[in-house]
């Protein structure tokens, strides 16, 4: 049987050789993520802004009626609704945030929510409410923290890991690239104006994560290497390891998506941000394995010397394993 | 060994697979059956908060009650100025200063209380004024009782709505968390939560008299808009109950709420009025004037009719809030995430099917890629699942729907170990190594790896937990319990199979 081939045997793709132009780029990306996140500012949902979201489902109709709605809800006052299709045509999200004069007001959200259902079941006689979320200013304020507090958290005490299994450069190195995916996925918020939850949060930290094993692998091949080619010069060896991973990076994030893009098409509507951070964040998290974990070994000066006591052990079993002595 | 843990914790699953496939499971076998969250589910998440400052100003308040009964009471009588409130102390001046030692004896008893903890301290300033003023730990006392008292009256009220299983738990220093699975309009209970139903029964007062207050009417009463004036002391309390009802006035046919008082608000109750026969008193509730009725003769039975503009369902709501008795503090809905269960399941169809097409697609891709080592894969990736899901249901914890994203990320990591490891084997025969060696050489490699990156994600996991709030945990805890079972089934497993597979055929070449 011939088996599947994703990346062709004994690739030498010079990826490093380009090192300086993506660094700049990814910089610059960073750079501007950072700006729109703070000129655009982040969409956010109930969760992180206070306020209500209802979705419903227009039970007799084909077609939501999206407008009518915005009308109708505008009119109570509240502000600016965000009314959007939701799922199937005739479902539908009301989104209102919390006005600045009720931030305060504990009660406010579960009031204005109980207000939006009845105008809007008033004047539609079909709409069935399917959801209901209302988040009152205190409580929003503490999602925020105690989400950005986790994030932090984790980021920290994953490259401290890192950093004791490897060397302080490496803990660096995964850092950086935990920041460069992380600044991305604001940024892309930021750009598209995407609805930005306590699920988005969940999906940063699940790109941290997957993108965190994709510099792992590409790492732990670069001490191996180090080890084994004491002489070699550094950015030809991390173009081997980078090439020698290849068709496991290759193959695994293709995997991951054609396990999510399934959910993203047929998933329930609620978990679309969720799952479609992951996947942007699957292509991020893979780069950034790459063009922003390795190369900066080069520049905090990884040398062979690094592994040395670790060395003379590991190299006398892995002889052993292969009966070379 | 390893097939019977492996069999055992799979074995679990099934109870809830079938659930979630919308198959009913037998009812004399047993089942562990993984909980889904509201989200999944359908029902209602309702955060409830108190108001600590609350709890001290209705502390204080009945501080200076029992204060002006000790002086009152004394004998001789001790005499003394208004007493005047702040923030958490209340002062008064004393006629007589040769008194202090005995205001000061009297008032003593009610400044500890049942606890070891000093709830009150009494000083005195300028040799005739005696300021009582709340400590702390006394306060924080006070607040953790009213929340705890609170808690069961909450649990009370929703008890009489006749829900299934819902689940209060206080939370924090002042919140608690009211879960009710399948309620998908949770109007009637935010209604029924939303008073504290704290009814009181004062004696009206002419404007402006010394020791009055000024209370609105109800929206619902008979005069909106208007106040009346009542004694602000002296009257009684709706706490001291023992049934009420929802009724009819047979005079007017108007909904009321009939009400029994316990032994000793019998007693308070007829000696009220019995005092003031013929006089108007105010039915006071939560604030709000509901009627303002005349005595018209001693009421000595210990039972007593309420009305006030009630409809059928108002009073039927206020019946069961003094039933089950005033809450302590008001509780505001600070965060309500309500799902209707046709939502719910609708998304556990539409999750299940998507796991469904994702899992066939990497399987086929497994097996395109790695052959036999794919199949072991796939097996290991099913049992992955099924370990998951029967750990979860085991553990009793509970299935949301980011936890569903949880579990598609699981897949994923349980199949790049595979990868790793089949790639590392590909690559070791491409160097020549022979076929054992290539084997033994490609799982001890790759195991560095997946271990590093599964400790990593373990730390993100736990994080994320314990951070997270609602759904988003139930997203970290199919993270946290999906990597042990992944190391399990994609390293353990496979390998337990290929050496299997190497010792039996002893394969000189390998299709990988």
């Amino acid at each position: 049987m011939k088996l599947l081939k994703l990346v062709p045997e004994n690739t030498n793709i010079k990826f490093l050789k380009l090192r300086i132009p993506f660094y700049v780029m990814s910089i610059l990306l960073i750079i501007a993520s950072w700006g729109l996140v703070f000129t655009q500012g982040l969409n956010y949902g109930v969760d992180f802004a206070g306020g209500q979201e209802i979705t419903g489902t227009f039970t007799q109709s084909e077609q939501a009626p999206v407008a009518a709605i915005r009308e109708n809800v505008t009119g109570l006052g509240y502000g600016e609704p965000i009314v959007q299709r939701f799922g199937e045509d005739n479902q539908v999200s009301i989104r209102v945030r919390l006005p600045e004069s009720a931030v305060g007001d504990a009660a406010a959200a579960n009031r204005i929510a109980d207000e939006i259902i009845e105008s809007v079941s008033g004047e539609f006689v079909d709409f069935q409410r399917d959801s209901v979320n209302t988040v009152s200013g205190k409580v929003s304020g503490e999602f925020w923290n105690t989400a950005m507090f986790a994030l932090i958290a984790a980021m920290v005490a994953i490259s401290l890991y890192i950093w004791i299994r490897f060397e302080w450069q490496f803990g660096v190195g995964a850092l950086f690239a935990l920041f460069h995916d992380v600044s991305l996925t604001l940024g892309m918020f930021a750009l598209f104006q995407l609805e930005f939850s306590l699920q988005i949060i969940a999906a940063i930290l699940a790109i941290i994560g997957y993108s965190l094993n994709d510099t792992i692998v590409v790492y732990d091949r670069i001490r191996e290497n180090l080890k084994k080619f004491r002489k070699m010069e550094l950015t030809a060896l991390l173009d081997l390891s980078v090439n020698e991973t290849l068709a496991r990076t290759v193959m695994t994030s293709l995997t991951l998506l054609v396990a999510l893009v399934p959910l993203l098409m047929f998933g329930p509507a609620s978990l679309f941000g969720l799952v479609a951070a992951i996947t942007l964040g699957i292509f991020v998290g893979t780069y950034s394995s790459v063009y922003m974990a390795a190369p900066i070994l080069i520049w905090l000066g990884v040398d062979s010397d690094s592994f040395v006591p670790e060395e003379t052990l590991a190299d006398q079993q892995d002889k052993k394993a292969r009966g070379e002595v | 060994m390893l097939w019977a843990i492996t069999l055992t914790l799979a074995a679990l699953s099934v109870p809830s697979i079938s659930t979630l496939s919308g198959l009913s499971w037998p009812e004399q076998l047993p089942d562990p059956e993984v909980n889904l969250g509201l989200d999944l589910a359908g029902g209602s998440h309702i955060l409830l908060e108190a108001d600590p400052a609350e709890v001290g100003a209705q502390r204080l308040e009945n501080m200076e009650e029992a204060v002006r009964d000790a002086l009152r009471d004394a004998e001789p009588r001790i005499r003394h100025g208004d007493v005047r409130t702040g923030d958490d102390s209340l002062s008064f001046i004393l006629n007589d200063i040769s008194q202090v030692d005995a205001a000061r004896e009297e008032i003593l008893p009610d400044l500890s209380g049942p606890g070891l903890t000093q709830e009150w301290e009494l000083s005195v300033e300028d040799g005739n004024r005696l300021v009582i003023t709340a400590t702390q730990a006394g306060l924080e006392e006070a607040v953790d009782n009213a929340m705890e008292s609170a808690t069961e009256v909450v649990r009370r009220r929703i008890d009489e709505l006749g829900t299934r299983e819902p689940t209060i738990i206080r939370q924090g220093d002042s919140r608690i968390v009211v879960q009710v699975p399948g309620l998908s309009d949770p109007q009637e209970l935010k209604d029924l939560l939303g008073q504290t139903a704290n009814l009181e029964f004062k004696m009206v007062a002419e404007p402006g008299a010394i020791g009055t207050e000024v209370i609105p009417y109800a929206d619902t009463s008979d005069f909106p808009g208007q106040d009346v004036t009542v004694r602000r002391l002296g009257g009684l309390r709706g706490d001291r109950l023992t049934g009420a009802q929802a009724g009819v006035d047979p005079q007017d046919n108007q909904p009321v709420v009939n009400i029994q008082f316990d032994t000793q608000g019998g007693a308070i109750f007829a000696d009220l009025s019995t005092r003031n026969t013929g006089r108007q008193f105010a039915i006071i509730l939560d604030g709000e004037v509901l009627s303002t009725p005349v005595f018209r003769e001693p009421i000595l039975g210990g039972a007593a009719q309420i009305s006030g503009g009630f409809t059928t369902e108002s009073a039927n709501a206020l019946a069961i809030q003094l039933r089950s008795g005033a809450l302590p503090v008001e509780l505001t809905v600070i965060e309500e995430r309500t799902v209707g269960p046709d939502l719910g399941a609708d998304s556990i169809k539409r999750g299940t099917l998507a796991m469904g097409v994702g899992s066939l697609l990497v399987i086929v891709l497994m097996i395109a890629a790695y052959g036999r080592f794919g199949v072991y894969a796939t097996i290991a990736l099913v049992l992955n699942v099924m370990m998951l899901l029967g750990i979860m249901a085991f553990m009793n914890t509970t299935l949301t729907l980011p936890g569903i994203a949880g579990f598609v990320l699981t897949i994923g990591a349980a199949v790049d170990a595979n990868v790793l490891i089949n790639e590392r084997i590909r690559e070791e025969r491409r160097k020549g190594r022979r076929v054992v060696a290539a084997v033994e050489n490609g799982y001890r490699e790759a195991s560095r790896a997946i271990y590093d990156a599964n400790i990593t994600n373990f730390i993100a996991g736990v994080l994320l937990f314990m951070f997270g709030s609602g759904p988003i945990r139930g997203f970290a805890v199919v993270l946290i319990i999906g990597l042990f079972t992944s190391v399990f089934t994609a390293v353990v497993l496979t390998r337990m199979w290929v050496a299997g597979y190497l010792r039996a055929k002893r394969p000189t070449e390998l299709t990988i």
